[in-house]
């Protein structure tokens, strides 16, 4: 379970989060939705951690994220994956280096074997090629960087996952690949998931629950139906354009298959 | 280490105040500005110095990677340090050469000015002041692009000690190497000189060996070494330091750079100084 309870952050003068309130319950997928700059990024750091409340507070599995000690918190973050927006490689590391860096287990990181087995695997749920471990993140493109990055953060096999727009700048067919993972992560391993997204079809594909950041709060929450029957000016005007677009895409595209 | 996120921003807006022009020509309000940063730098030094001690116990992790990182700082550093010590070798030794021609100090005295002056003073202060532009810059750089580019907040969100992964090895490596290479500098440094007193002195073997040993005593290598090991400490702390709290990407990378630089530099000479003072009592 992930709570965020009164979260207030500014930066200087800039009031980010506003006595933000926040659950995602065990086992859930909630798509976070809002425009560009609006403090998504900030408010998943709160989460692991990186970035610390003003005021109020964050538990994560019960516990009080701003109290941990640090080997606590050390504990807790390794079961909590984060895909970073930029990816955040390691670049002085093979992709290999990188993403058996993702094994937090101390035990598990020991056993070469595993991990190479491991290694490859993640490799393979992100659709990479097991020649790609040999890489340098400097010789690869900013897609498969992104997709590096989720296969780093599930290495571990966490229980809780953090995704920062992980399909932004991919091309769709990998844009799927990396939502039915999202999907099967949850239904196959029941991980707890917040994913950050500007694509509105994949955050209604794949979420249990979708949620809107603005002004410092959540604005509005809800099932896919939920949202779409609100009234609110902000979602209808943030869902609308983008569900337009993408109906349009849609029925362009279902046009030219059946002529 | 979020929170230092926040609190080195704040360190770095502080000190970005005073390079602009200062409206208000208020003295006062000058020094007690300057007095803040450097305090708050200081506060964050001994702390940065506390994580250090608390991670040495985990020594699985940085063992391997200081090892790494002492091998490239040792076979990188081992030319720039032998050919500058040659030259302040060389260099002492004619110097001496052109002060000696009065004749009326015997000339092996000149042998234990250039031991002397390589292995308690040239030898330490060069290579240190050397390693602080070349292995100083290196780690601010290296350590203020990983930051920037989120790799740090990458490896704290995989439950790592950043202090374990990042700082102690380079702190670790540099400390160690950094003596090694002061030894190889005295060798070297001592040899090239002895070569440019014989040739520009006249100076005998046995005139050599007689002023090295005349004016040496048991404590000087100590001393050598005890300077180097701080040299070593303030070459590579400080650069980490500056390093992890870089802000604002390429130009806040640069501006850590040239920091690490500086202040490791005016570090070691302030060092020098007072070493000298409490150990050459
Ligand atoms: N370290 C920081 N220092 C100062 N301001 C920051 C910092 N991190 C974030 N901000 C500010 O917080 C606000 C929210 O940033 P955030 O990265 O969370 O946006 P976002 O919602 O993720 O946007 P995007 O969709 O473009 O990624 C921005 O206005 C940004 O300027
Ligand atoms: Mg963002």
């Amino acid at each position: 379970m992930i709570e965020l309870k009164g979260v207030s952050k500014r930066f200087g003068d800039h009031i980010v989060l506003d006595e933000l309130d926040f659950t995602v319950a065990d086992g859930e997928t909630v798509a976070l939705l809002g425009p560009s700059g609006v403090g998504k990024s900030v408010m998943l750091k709160h989460i692991n951690g990186l970035n610390r409340p003003d005021s109020g507070e964050v538990f994560v599995d019960g516990m009080n994220v701003g109290l941990l000690k640090r080997k606590e918190l050390a504990r807790l973050r390794s079961k909590v994956g984060y895909v970073f927006q930029y990816g955040a490689l390691f670049d002085s590391m093979t992709v290999f280096d990188n993403i058996q860096l993702g094994i937090t287990d101390p035990v598990t990181a020991e056993d070469e074997s595993f991990c190479e087995k491991r290694v490859l695997e993640c490799l393979g749920l992100v659709n990479l090629s097991p020649d790609t471990a040999e890489k340098y993140p400097s010789e690869l493109s900013g897609g498969m960087k992104k997709r590096v990055g989720i296969a780093r953060a599930i290495a571990g096999q966490p229980r809780y996952l953090l995704y920062d727009e992980p399909t932004s700048g991919l091309d769709p067919v990998n844009a799927d690949i990396i939502d039915s993972l999202v999907e099967k992560l949850r239904d196959e391993l029941g991980v707890t998931s917040v994913v950050v997204t500007h694509d509105v079809r994949s955050a209604f594909q794949i979420a249990n629950r979708v949620a809107l950041l603005h002004n410092g709060r959540i604005r509005a929450q809800g099932t896919q139906e939920q949202l779409l029957a609100s009234k609110d000016e902000q979602v209808q005007k943030f869902l609308g354009r983008d569900l337009d677009i993408t109906l349009a895409q849609l029925q362009r595209y279902r046009h030219g298959s059946t002529l | 280490m979020a929170d230092r996120l926040k609190d080195s921003q704040e360190s770095w807006r502080l000190s970005g105040q005073y390079h602009r022009p200062v409206v208000t020509l208020d003295i006062r309000q000058v020094v007690g500005r300057l007095c803040l940063t450097a305090v708050s730098h200081v506060g964050r030094l001994a702390r940065l110095v506390l994580e250090i001690i608390r991670g040495l116990g985990e020594w699985r992790v940085w063992v391997p990677l200081a090892f790494e990182q002492a091998r490239s700082i040792g076979y990188g550093s081992l030319f720039i340090v032998i050919l500058t010590s040659m030259f302040a070798g060389a260099v002492v030794s004619l110097q001496a050469g052109y002060q000696w021609v009065t004749g009326s100090i015997p000339i092996y005295y000149a042998a234990g000015v250039i031991v002397q002056s390589v292995t308690m003073e040239l030898g330490p202060v060069l290579t240190a002041l050397l390693l602080a532009g070349r292995i100083g810059a290196r780690y601010a750089a290296e350590l203020g692009t990983m930051r920037v580019t989120e790799q740090v907040d990458a490896l704290e969100s995989l439950g790592r000690n950043v202090i374990s992964y990042l700082i102690i090895p380079r702190v670790v490596a540099g400390t160690l190497m950094l003596p090694v290479l002061v030894v190889i500098a005295d060798i070297v440094g001592i040899g090239a000189g002895f070569v440019a007193a014989k040739s520009s002195l006249g100076m005998t073997n046995g005139d050599f060996i007689r002023g090295a040993t005349f004016f040496y005593q048991p404590f000087d290598p100590y001393y050598s070494m005890i300077k180097s090991f701080f040299f070593g400490l303030a070459v590579t702390i400080v650069p980490c330091y500056l390093g992890m709290s870089t802000q604002q990407g390429a130009e806040g990378v640069g501006r850590s750079t040239t920091g690490a630089v500086v202040s490791a530099s005016v570090i070691i000479l302030f060092l020098d100084a007072i070493l000298t003072q409490l150990l050459l009592k």
